[in-house]
Parts: C-alpha cells; structure tokens; sequence
C-alpha cells in the first residue's frame, strides 16, 4: 500500500508530524514503516507531551540504583538487596473489555520488573470507576477484579494492598493502575542497554499473534461512540505462559549469558528492539520470519506491531544460545534467535530474503516530537464560611453512618479477597490496613508498598493536589513504621491538547516534585496515560502514587488495630477544621466548591519521622494516617480492625465538633500508647515540636463521642463493611 | 524424615510448601514434573497453585504428568501422599481420592482464613492432634467438593472425609461454608487414608506475623507421627 497524508493521520499521526517523518527519511516511508513511527511516536511510547515537564521531577537519591528509563525503577533495601518497582495504567483495554484489560495490565507490569532480573513479591492496583449508580459500573467493577485476580493469582504473587475509588468523572473512561514490586540482588540486576556487535537477538516466551496491534495508539487517543470496534485491540492475556517465562527468565539470569533484556510490552517487537539497539548505540536487523506467529501469513507490519502478550527480545552473548534454548525448552517456551546487533543505526526488517523496512533509530527515538503544550493555571479557589448554623441540625451519629458506608470509604475486603494475598508465605500485612507488608524473604526485613490518589483535592487545585497524594502516601509508609524510601507514579489525566487538561497535569506534576523533594523520597519509575476522557469530558486529575519503604526488623510492624482497653490515643499533628473538599463538604453539606487542605511540608516530614523514633522505641501500639472522612473515620477503622471502642475527650481547642471529627486537616495521624509510655512519648513529641492532643482512651465495645452521642463496635462494622458486598450482589 | 514436593508448570506454592517442610524437620526434595522417578521419600506433596494454568479442568492435565505414574505407584504401596489445593485437584483428576472439586458456590476466588474441624484422628496425618478446631488458610477459585450420591455413602463408611469447614467452635453449618462443598467438606482421605487431599493451606500459617500459627501445629504433629 502507497502511504500518504490520510493513512498517517488514519494511524494517529499529525500532519506536521508525517512531514517530519518524510523530512527524517528524506523520503515516504512504507507501511510498515508508517506503522513503526506511528507506534513510536504517539503519546504513550513518546511521552510527547510529557516529557518536558517530567523532567523537573527529583529522580536521584541515595538509595535510588535506577531511576525513570528502565522497564522500572530500582532502590537500594541494604544488605545487597534491591527492590524493583513500578506502576502502570490500563485505562482504555479496561474500560473496552474490563477482564482481559485488567489482567494484561497486571502481566504487563509483573513483566516489568521481572525483565530486570527481579522476582516479583507484590502486586498492588489503584482502580478507579464511576458512580456505583452508573449502569455499567457493576460490571466493569467485577470484570476488573476478576480480571486482576485471575492473572496475579495465578502467577502466585500476592496482591498486598490497593485503592478503589467512585466518581462521576470516571463514568465514561475508567482507571486500572498496576504496580509490582520484585526482589534482587544488587549485583544481578538487568537492563535493556545493547552492546557488542553480531550478537544474536533472541524472541521467547507466547508466538505472535494479531491481538493488540496498535494497542499504544488506542491508549493515545479519546473514547467516542465506537469503542466497541475497537474490542480487538485489547489483548488477551495468558497467565500460565507468564508464570513459565517468569520461572525460564530467572533461569537463564542465574548465568551470564544475557546482554541485554526487554519485554515486548506497548508497540511490542517495535519498541523492545527499538529501545535496546537505542540504548546500545547500536543498529538492529531482524528477519521477521523467523519470529514465532501464532496465525499463518502475518505480514511484517502486523508482526512488528502486534501486542501478544508473554514475550522477550533478548540479546545474548555469543555461543549461549544453546544454553539459553535448554532451559526454554524445559519450560516449553518459543525460542528463536530472529536476528543480529550491527554497526548501521538502523533498524533493518527483512522478511521473505526482502528489506522491508529500515529506519535510522535516532528518528524514532531522539527526533521524536516533544511538545510544549499550552496550559492553565489553576487559582486556588476561596474558602466556603461556614455558620456554626450550617451544622446545627446535624446528628453525628447519622453523619458517621452515611461516611462510613459511602463506597469511597467503606471496606473493600469484597475485592481483596479474590485476590491472593497470602502466597509465597511472607504477607505480614494483608490488604485493608495503611500499606502492605511483606518480608524480603528468609531476612529480617519487610518491605510496605501503598498506592494512593487523590482526584478531587487535584481538581479543585492540582499543585496541592500533587503535593497531597506524596503525602499521603508517605504517612501511609509512617503508620506502617516503614521508612518511605522512593515512589513511581501513575500519571492519568485528559486531553493533552486540552489546555485546562494540560494544565492540571502540569501543576500536579509541579506539586508531586515539590512534595517528593522536600521528602526526600524520589521518583524511580512511573508513567503517564493521557486522553483519558470521553467525547471532550476528561476525567479529574487523577495521578497515582505507589510508595516504598523499608522496616528494618519486621517485628516492629505497626498494624491499625486498636490493642489494649486503657491505652491511650493520641492525634498527631494540629486540627484546624478545613472542611473544603472533604467528603464531609461533598456528601453531606453537597458543598463541591473551595480549596482542598493545605499540605505543610515541614510538619509532614516533622510529624512522620517523628512518629518513626516513637516505633523504634517500641511505644506505639498501633497506628493510623487520618485521611479521607477526617478524624472519626479514622479512629472508626481502628475500632472495627481491633474490635475495641474508644471514650473520646472534649476537645481542647476551640472548633467546633463537626470540624473536629470530620475536617481532613493533613499531616495528621492517630497513635495507641500504653499510659504507662504517655510522658516518655509526650516527651518526645514536644522536642520534635511535633503538635499533639489526648483523643481518648481505649475501651470496650462502643465508641463513645458524648454524654448523648455512643456508637456499638457491631453498628461502625455494619455501615463500614457491608456495603460493597450488598452492592455487587 | 524425607519429603518430596513435586513442582509442575504452572505449580506456585511449591517454595511455600518446601520451606514449610524444611522448617519442621523435614529434609525436603523439589522434584519436576517430568522426571521418572521419585526420590526415596516418607511424604510426598503436591502443592498449589495451577498446574497448566488450570486450563481444561484444573489438575486434569498434571495428573497425567510423567512422575504422577510414580506418585500414584508410591501411594498404592502405601506412601504418604498429601495433595494441597491445586494438589488436591489433581489427586481427584487422578483418581487417588474420590470426588471432584467444581467452581466455587459464588463464583469467586476465595482468599481468608476459614475455621475447620479435624475429628478423624485413626491416620498418621492427625493422629495425635490434641485438639478438633483448627483456623486454616484458603485461596481459590474451585474448592466446591462434590461426588455421587453412592460415592458420600461410601466415603462416609469408610470415614474418609478428613476435615469439614465450620465455625470457631466446630459446628459444621452451612453457613459457615465458605464455597458450597457438599457436606462443608475441606479434605477427604483414600480409604487407606495414606492420601491425603484438602483445600486449606497450611503452609501459610507457620508463624505468628503470617495469617495463623495452626499450620505449625499440623506440620509439627505430621512429622513426630512418621518418625
């Protein structure tokens, strides 16, 4: 077929960005070739749009090995041990097919981190629908899970934590955020960088076949009223065959017979060849015959951009691949050897003893668009007044009920317990508490991984938004008593070409780099999903973050469970009473407008490392972050975990209780003390300057607010953990 | 004592099992699904997970694996075979306990603890156990055991059911049935009872940061009665 203008723009290219192709090549390219740049150059493989801003992010740090680059991140956990982590969207297979979406998703990411050498030892996911009142949030919520369990389950990793969330804005473009963490060794880590030349490149793992060709350009554009057409880009993916060249690729990586490893993930043989013959400086050729096809008489184009799933292009060194064939073969895996490193800097197709393509890499990678996109600020919205009238006729007993079971805060064990979260026999927290837990295996150690986002204080002013997610996650490491080391992030916003769109993702951006900055908790990895909207309606801002951190004696967990009857609770950090914002303002006073909470980054860093002394000095019981649904919610959690109530003090600052309860004040946490510690611990706060207040004092079965006000423990679990059940049933 | 995990493909709690084994005093073998022959062992395991992804029916394809000739050789002479979860899938695929195990009652992948009662004692795998109740591990997606109106008949002659689901205090109700088992059975023994298969795992619960310590018990018992 004759390229031209209307067959780019057909592939999702410009047509500035088609001239600079003719321009890069000096002539038109081919059809395949049109396919290659066109996988190349769109949003999801080029971060065009991105790209400019992302740079301003804090990569680098003292225990960062690897930062944003590689198939994943990679820190540094001591002793020679390293974890390799990091999140991913999707968002649009998703919402398309929800099964197949989720699990690819989860495969793709799993691959990852395993392609660095590392076994993967936890899955967490961010999932994000629309109103539970939308027709098709139901289903989409039970193929999405289905869909995550079905391929981390059998992978046997466990799923150690997540999120879920329900909005309007989702409606139409849901959110699948995948993350896994992996385990190495310092010194057995791999990258995808090439080097030497006439090395032979090897294909293993699944055949090719036609699923998922331009799966990347889809993940690139907007949903409209043909979705459904597009059903046959969305993957299927194969659990099993990923578990074999999980078990294969460790194998061959006890050797040294590897140069250089990449999984054939977005734009698949395109982009894994493309990247390791870029990182190597070096030129690729490839005889598309001999690459494993799954169906007869596949042609180049569909070949090169096809996106089977469970499959490695692999450079080997010379001579070993008899070796590396032995063990694919024992696993019963494709293995070819489909072509060779050179010295063109060109990637050169061949197929029936024709060149069917060949491309200068540099084009394809370095002279790829970058855009400096027009965008928005975002003014930080007034302060609501509210009138101590506003509240007066409010029974917090009803409040509490309607917060605790709002699907935005009520339990999610519905989801978590489809998945595995027990395998591999080293889950020290499971999924419902502030962050997972497992050990590194056979040590002492524990590593905690948290997810979090938080679409509505982003929309109402990105930067805080930004800067509040980071925290948030930090305080989620904190309560845990892990010690956050370094985050990846999962950046999923509307319409780049969308200036207010570009301008959320833009000052998101700006507060996520000021927060991890001032944290000292860097970004290793991470991606970005655009034009996650329908028709011109993007979604809220929603970037996620997933943290890690490091418990160096996994005996000093902290879990959120209230333990002992006479054990006192203390608030951390000061309550000022911002109701803006809160699901306070949003579901009982239908309040939208105003700031989201100020995050201050002195007390966050001040108040978390705090906290981290009192748990290395044994005297916290147990601990939670206070976060969505303020301060009742919080210690409600604590109360139904542990199965104890709590007599709550006035208190004594001069808000009123509404704000007292309710109000999602940042940097706040809520810690369980022996008495018998109180003025060890009150010590210690006060010469930290760390603000703090006596909430109340541990008892039996009720939660006693005031002389009028009480709550049974058997109540708070009825509203909190029953409705996600009652709903999806 | 010595013991034998066998590792199919697709096979994932196989390091779990090992290290469970290992930790109690076994001296434990990781053995592949396509050799011949079993190593001298005094139990053999086969442990979770889903051998060939579960595809066709889950077990059916590893219970024509090659070693399966010499695992079911060494239980017709009497060997101790223990199958778990994915395991016990593929001992009823292969006909050394009787029963199937079909897609859970609501449809859904199971992960938790559940409660179980263990009151058959005349077997080297609970003999001695001093108590009935134990809190073991779950996590799958078809434990819903099921057989013949003839087959129950018979398996409860020959009381071969080994351990039911119930509640914290051994009732054996329905609705303490986490995935619609006939009978709320969780593990059921060939009538030599040297077979031994159960959908709880045991293996996730042998120490006390993890989701139980009951596992301990189990494997701490398992290894005094083969010495």
């Amino acid at each position: 077929m004759e390229v031209n203008e209307q067959i780019a723009i057909d592939h999702g290219l410009k047509k500035e960005e088609y001239k600079k192709i003719c321009d890069l090549l000096k002539r038109v390219p081919n059809f395949t070739e049109l396919g290659i740049f066109s996988a190349m150059w769109n949003e999801h493989c080029s971060y065009k749009s991105s790209r400019l801003h992302l740079k301003k992010l804090p990569t680098s740090g003292k225990k960062v090995i690897q930062g944003p680059g590689e198939n994943a991140g990679v820190i540094d956990i001591e002793d020679g041990d390293a974890i390799v982590f990091k999140i991913e969207s999707h968002n649009h297979p998703s919402f398309i097919e929800p099964y197949q979406g989720a699990a690819t998703g989860v495969g793709g990411i799993m691959r990852d981190v395993f392609t660095m050498g590392a076994r993967p030892i936890a899955n967490l996911n961010s999932i994000h629908f629309g109103s539970s009142q939308h027709k098709k949030t139901k289903n989409l919520l039970r193929g999405v899970v289905h869909g995550i369990g079905g391929y981390g389950n059998c992978m046997g990793v466990p799923t150690i934590a997540g999120q879920t969330s329900f909005d309007n804005s989702y409606n139409g473009n849901i959110l699948v955020n995948a993350m896994t963490l992996g385990l190495v060794k310092k010194n057995k880590i791999f990258y995808s960088k090439a080097a030497g030349l006439n090395k032979p490149v090897i294909y293993v793992g699944s055949k090719t076949g036609r699923d998922g060709i331009h799966g990347a350009s889809m993940a690139s554009a907007s949903f409209d009223e043909k979705i459904e057409e597009k059903k046959p880009t969305v993957q299927v993916g194969d659990p099993f065959t990923e578990k074999l060249l999980l078990e294969a690729c460790l194998e061959l990586m006890a050797g040294d017979s590897i140069i250089a490893i990449q999984d054939m993930g977005a734009a698949g043989l395109t982009s894994s060849s493309i990247e390791m013959a870029s990182k190597g400086n070096l030129g690729i050729k490839l005889n598309l015959n001999k690459v494993p096809c799954r169906e007869s008489k596949m042609t180049p184009y569909e070949i090169m951009l096809s996106e089977s799933q469970e499959r490695m292009l692999i450079v080997l060194e010379n001579g070993k691949e008899d070796i590396a064939k032995k063990i694919f073969d024992k696993w019963d895996l494709d293995f070819a050897v489909i072509g060779r490193t050179t010295n063109s800097k060109n990637i050169e197709l061949f197929y029936d003893e024709k060149k069917v393509a060949s491309i200068p890499i540099n084009t394809l990678v370095e002279n790829s668009p970058m855009y400096d996109r027009k965008w928005k600020k975002t003014k930080l919205p007034k302060k609501n007044k509210y009138k101590k009238g506003n509240f007066n006729n409010l029974k917090i007993k009803d409040v509490l009920k309607k917060i605790l079971s709002n699907p935005n805060i009520a339990s999610k064990e519905w989801i978590w317990q489809q998945y595995d979260h027990t395998v591999m026999g080293d889950t020290i927290q499971k999924p419902g508490g502030d962050a997972g837990v497992v050990r590194v295996h056979g040590t002492n150690k524990a590593v905690a991984a948290s997810v979090d986002s938080s679409a509505t204080y982003c929309w109402a002013h990105p930067i805080t938004g930004g800067k509040q997610v980071v925290a948030e996650n930090w305080r989620n490491l904190i309560s845990v008593g892990a010690k956050p080391i370094a985050i990846t992030n999962c950046l999923n916003f509307g319409s780049p070409e969308n200036e207010n769109n570009m301008g959320e993702f833009v000052e998101c951006v700006q507060g996520i780099g000021e927060a991890c900055k001032y944290l000292n908790f860097p970004v290793v990895s991470g991606n970005v999903s655009f034009y996650n909207q329908t028709k011109d309606i993007g979604i809220k801002p929603t970037p996620s973050i997933g943290g890690v951190g490091l418990i160096k004696d996994y005996k000093k967990m902290i879990t959120m469970q209230l333990k002992e009857i006479n054990n006192v609770v203390l608030i951390i950090g000061k309550t000022e009473g911002h109701i803006d914002q809160s699901i306070f303002a949003r579901i009982i006073l239908d309040e939208k407008n105003g700031p989201p909470p100020e995050v201050n980054l002195f007390n966050e860093k001040n108040n978390g490392e705090t906290i981290l002394k009192l748990i290395d000095q044994d005297l916290v019981k147990s601990a939670h972050d206070i976060s969505l649904g303020g301060m009742i919610t919080a210690i409600s959690k604590m109360c139904i975990k542990g199965n104890k109530g709590i007599r709550l003090n006035k208190s004594k600052n001069l808000i009123n209780q509404v704000e007292y309860f309710f109000s999602e004040d940042q940097g706040r946490y809520l810690i369980e003390i022996n008495p018998d510690n109180l003025k060890k611990v009150t010590k210690i706060l006060n010469d930290n300057s760390v603000h703090y207040e006596e909430l109340g004092i541990i008892i039996e079965n009720d939660i006693i607010i005031d002389e009028k006000t009480k709550l049974t423990i058997d109540e708070l679990k009825s509203y909190n953990t029953n409705w996600l059940e009652n709903y999806m049933n | 004592m010595k013991s034998a995990v066998i590792t199919f493909p697709g096979s994932n709690c196989d390091r779990d099992m090992h290290v469970a084994l290992n930790k109690f005093g076994f001296k434990n073998q990781m053995v592949w699904h396509n050799d011949n022959e079993l190593p001298k062992s005094d139990l053999v395991v086969l442990p979770g997970g889903f051998s060939y992804g579960d595809y066709l029916r889950c077990g059916s394809m590893a219970s024509k694996s090659k070693i399966m000739q010499s695992v079911i050789k060494f239980a017709k002479s009497g060997g101790l075979v223990m199958g778990i979860c994915n395991g016990f899938q593929i001992l009823v695929e292969s006909g050394l306990v009787p029963g199937v195990l079909l897609r859970n009652k609501y449809l859904e992948f199971i992960c938790k603890n559940v409660f179980v009662k263990i009151d058959n004692k005349d077997n080297p795998y609970f003999k001695n156990l001093d108590k009935e109740v134990f809190e073991f591990h779950i996590a799958h997606n078809e434990g819903n055991y099921f057989c013949t109106n003839d087959q129950l008949k018979e398996i409860e002659d020959n009381n071969q059911v080994a351990i039911y689901y119930c509640n914290d205090n051994g009732k054996t109700e329905e609705k303490f049935n986490p995935n619609g088992s006939l009978k709320n059975i969780a593990g059921i023994f060939n009538k030599k009872k040297n077979v031994l298969g159960m959908m709880p795992h045991p293996e996730r619960m042998i120490d006390k940061s993890l989701s139980g310590e009951d596992g301990s018990l189990f494997f701490k018992n398992l290894i005094n009665n083969i010495k």
